[in-house]
């Protein structure tokens, strides 16, 4: 079962392409994690999915349309935009029993269990919360809502490193199941490394890469080279170099590890190590130009 | 990487996919809404309630300290009428049944201009789109406000208020040797709180009608400033149209609107006898219900709200 499908997903602000025909395919049970550096479409795709944005192009969440059947669609979808969007006059108490009210699939015991695990008191306003309630809050209302896709975006933007690995442990253990496809966005791309099972790159409006973590983890190496051995190291096609403490460390797709071994220290790179090479600074251009992605704009890899 | 289902508590396993969610009717997401629009302005009940409880306060006061020759008062064929040293015993009933309802007017239009602006502005529209309620059934509980809430609280509030009025007259006149006679008789409470519920259906809800829709979709458009959105570019137009053309086409338009109908004139015609709406009461609901303006009136508030409905799917966070 597909969760979300996109044809040509195509959305232009003016004349600035914010999402530029879009293909993606992702599959039931999956987390996707959406990577890309401001003002990259990130938000764009997410609104598009969540039916907040019109769009170009086809797409189907949940083998609904978005922007005409948005209403019917939130009944199978959870979205967390980021911690400051709960209404602040709103007290806790009223906030669950207006989702109760209006969600078919809200599971009020469990708001309450969730809620009774921190320390916010039922007669509180949102706007008497810390920022770490309020989002603990939105979780708790979230996460007892019965969804088939979860949108994450920035959730944990602006809070502490505690609270963010609370969220994150807490999302796996406590709500994650197979019946259940999540998004997320994110800046701290490697507190969410862990839970990912798809990974993809956005960037000017383009999908400029994808892959499953499966894959990232086998097909990509950094060497850090020994010095003299670089042209060697440079012969066997890395995708980037770049320079720290006058070492070259070299990035290699789907290269062997015996053959970098004799060359110098090997490393497996972070998927930020990953995205600055594919996604490149535009102020300093890679002494090496990527190769061409094998699938540009497109990603159907978490379609499984 | 495979997700963990042997990591789920066992407190919550899946159950609820097995069991088809319940389903929740548009009636009751309608009630809910309008539920939440009451939580979130206060002011909707707590204006009207507030301003009962100071007429109540001033109306005990004056009703023990005034002079008892200027309390008394006698009925001709069961009518109170004046006496020489006497106020009208129904005009303070009348004044707490204005200020109630100019009250609850002035919350009617702040709170329209806020109801679709106030959610940009926050952000919270995010968090109410997350929520399987269509823009329809939102943006149908805010125009409820005005159109049906406002108008119903506020003959409520009023009649509860004459009530206890009455009340404190007929303690304190009793308490002070004054004949409560005409008051039992003479006050025509009933009849009045007829009038007036017939006057705020009529008026308030469906002759503004378009005014509410108008100020809904100036709230659901502007991105600042809703009040000189939805006053200035009229009166602009207005005024254009004098420079220009040198007649007042819409100008009387919005007389016409704010002021209704010659015959549905509404405006104390002869104060303190009657309702400060007394005229319209004199025209019959079938008068009222032929009027064309009353028709195209409502037909353009369709209008507004139908657009403020599509404004609020485009719109996003401010």
């Amino acid at each position: 079962m597909t969760t979300i499908q996109a044809t040509g997903l195509h959305k232009s602000y003016g004349s600035s392409v914010a999402l530029n025909s879009i293909d993606l395919n992702v599959g039931e049970g999956r987390i996707l994690g959406l990577i890309g550096p401001n003002g990259a479409g990130k938000t764009t795709l997410l609104n598009a999915i969540l039916g907040l944005t019109a769009y170009q192009g086809e797409l189907s969440v949940l083998g609904r349309n978005p922007w005409t059947q948005r209403d019917q669609l939130m009944n199978d979808v959870a979205f967390v935009a980021d911690v400051a969007v709960l209404p602040r006059w709103m007290r806790v108490s009223d906030a669950i029993d207006f989702v109760a009210g209006i969600h078919p699939r809200f599971d009020r015991t469990k708001a309450e269990t969730f809620l009774a695990r921190t320390t916010i008191k039922r007669t509180s306003k949102v706007r008497e919360l810390s920022k770490g309630m309020v989002a603990q809050l939105h979780l708790a209302l979230v996460m007892s809502i019965d969804a088939r896709l979860l949108v994450l975006d920035e959730p944990t933007l602006g809070l502490d490193i505690l609270f963010r690995k609370q969220f994150y442990d807490s999302l796996l253990n406590d709500y994650f199941d197979h019946h259940l496809t999540i998004v997320i966005t994110t800046h701290q791309i490697d507190e969410v490394q862990y839970i990912l099972t798809d990974l993809l790159f956005i960037d000017r409006g383009n999908l400029v890469f994808g892959c499953s973590m499966e894959d990232f983890d086998t097909r990509y190496l950094e060497l850090i080279v020994n010095p003299g051995q670089l042209p060697a190291a440079r012969a066997l096609k890395p995708i980037q170099e770049r320079q720290t403490f006058g070492r070259s460390i070299l990035l290699y797709d789907r290269v062997p590890r015996e053959q970098l071994a004799p060359l110098g220290d090997i490393r497996t790179p972070t998927i930020a190590d990953v995205f600055v090479a594919f996604v490149g600074q535009p102020n300093q251009p890679a002494p090496y130009s990527p190769p061409p992605v094998p699938t540009p704009s497109s990603y159907t890899g978490a379609a499984q | 990487m495979t997700p963990q289902t042997d990591a789920l508590p066992t407190s919550f396993t899946d159950t609820a996919h097995a069991t088809p969610a319940a389903r929740i009717s548009e009636a009751r997401r309608l009630f809910w809404s309008i539920r939440r629009e009451l939580w979130e302005n206060r002011a909707i009940y707590i204006a009207p309630l507030a301003v009962a409880a100071f007429i109540l306060l001033g109306f005990f006061y004056s009703t023990v300290r005034m002079p008892a020759v200027m309390l008394i008062t006698d009925t001709v064929n069961g009518v109170v009428t004046h006496t020489s040293h006497g106020i009208d015993p129904i005009l303070p009933y009348t004044i707490a049944a204005g200020l109630l309802m100019a009250t609850t007017f002035l919350v009617a239009i702040f709170y329209s201009l806020d109801a679709l602006y106030g959610e940009r502005r926050d952000r919270s529209i995010l968090f109410w789109k997350s929520l399987p309620i269509s823009d329809l059934t939102v943006v149908l509980s805010k125009a409820a406000i005005p159109l049906v809430i406002l108008p119903l609280l506020t003959w409520a509030v009023t009649v509860a208020t004459q009530s206890i009025m009455l009340l404190i007259n007929v303690t304190v006149f009793h308490a002070r040797g004054i004949d409560t006679g005409p008051l039992h008789s003479g006050l025509p409470l009933t009849q009045n709180s007829m009038m007036l519920l017939y006057h705020l259906v009529a008026v308030h809800a469906l002759w503004y009608a378009p005014i509410w829709c108008w100020f809904l979709l100036v709230s659901a458009w502007a991105r600042r400033t809703p009040l000189l959105w939805a006053t200035l570019p009229p009166i602009v137009l207005g005024v254009l149209e004098m420079i220009t053309l040198h007649s007042g086409h819409v100008f009387e338009f919005l007389k016409y609107r704010i002021h209704g109908p010659g015959d549905i004139d509404f405006t104390a015609s002869h104060a303190g006898a009657t309702m400060p709406m007394g005229a319209t009461m004199s025209i019959s609901p079938t008068q009222f219900l032929t009027t064309p303006g009353l028709w195209a009136g409502l037909a353009l508030a369709a209008v507004f709200l139908a657009a403020a409905i599509q404004l609020r799917r485009y719109r996003n966070p401010l």
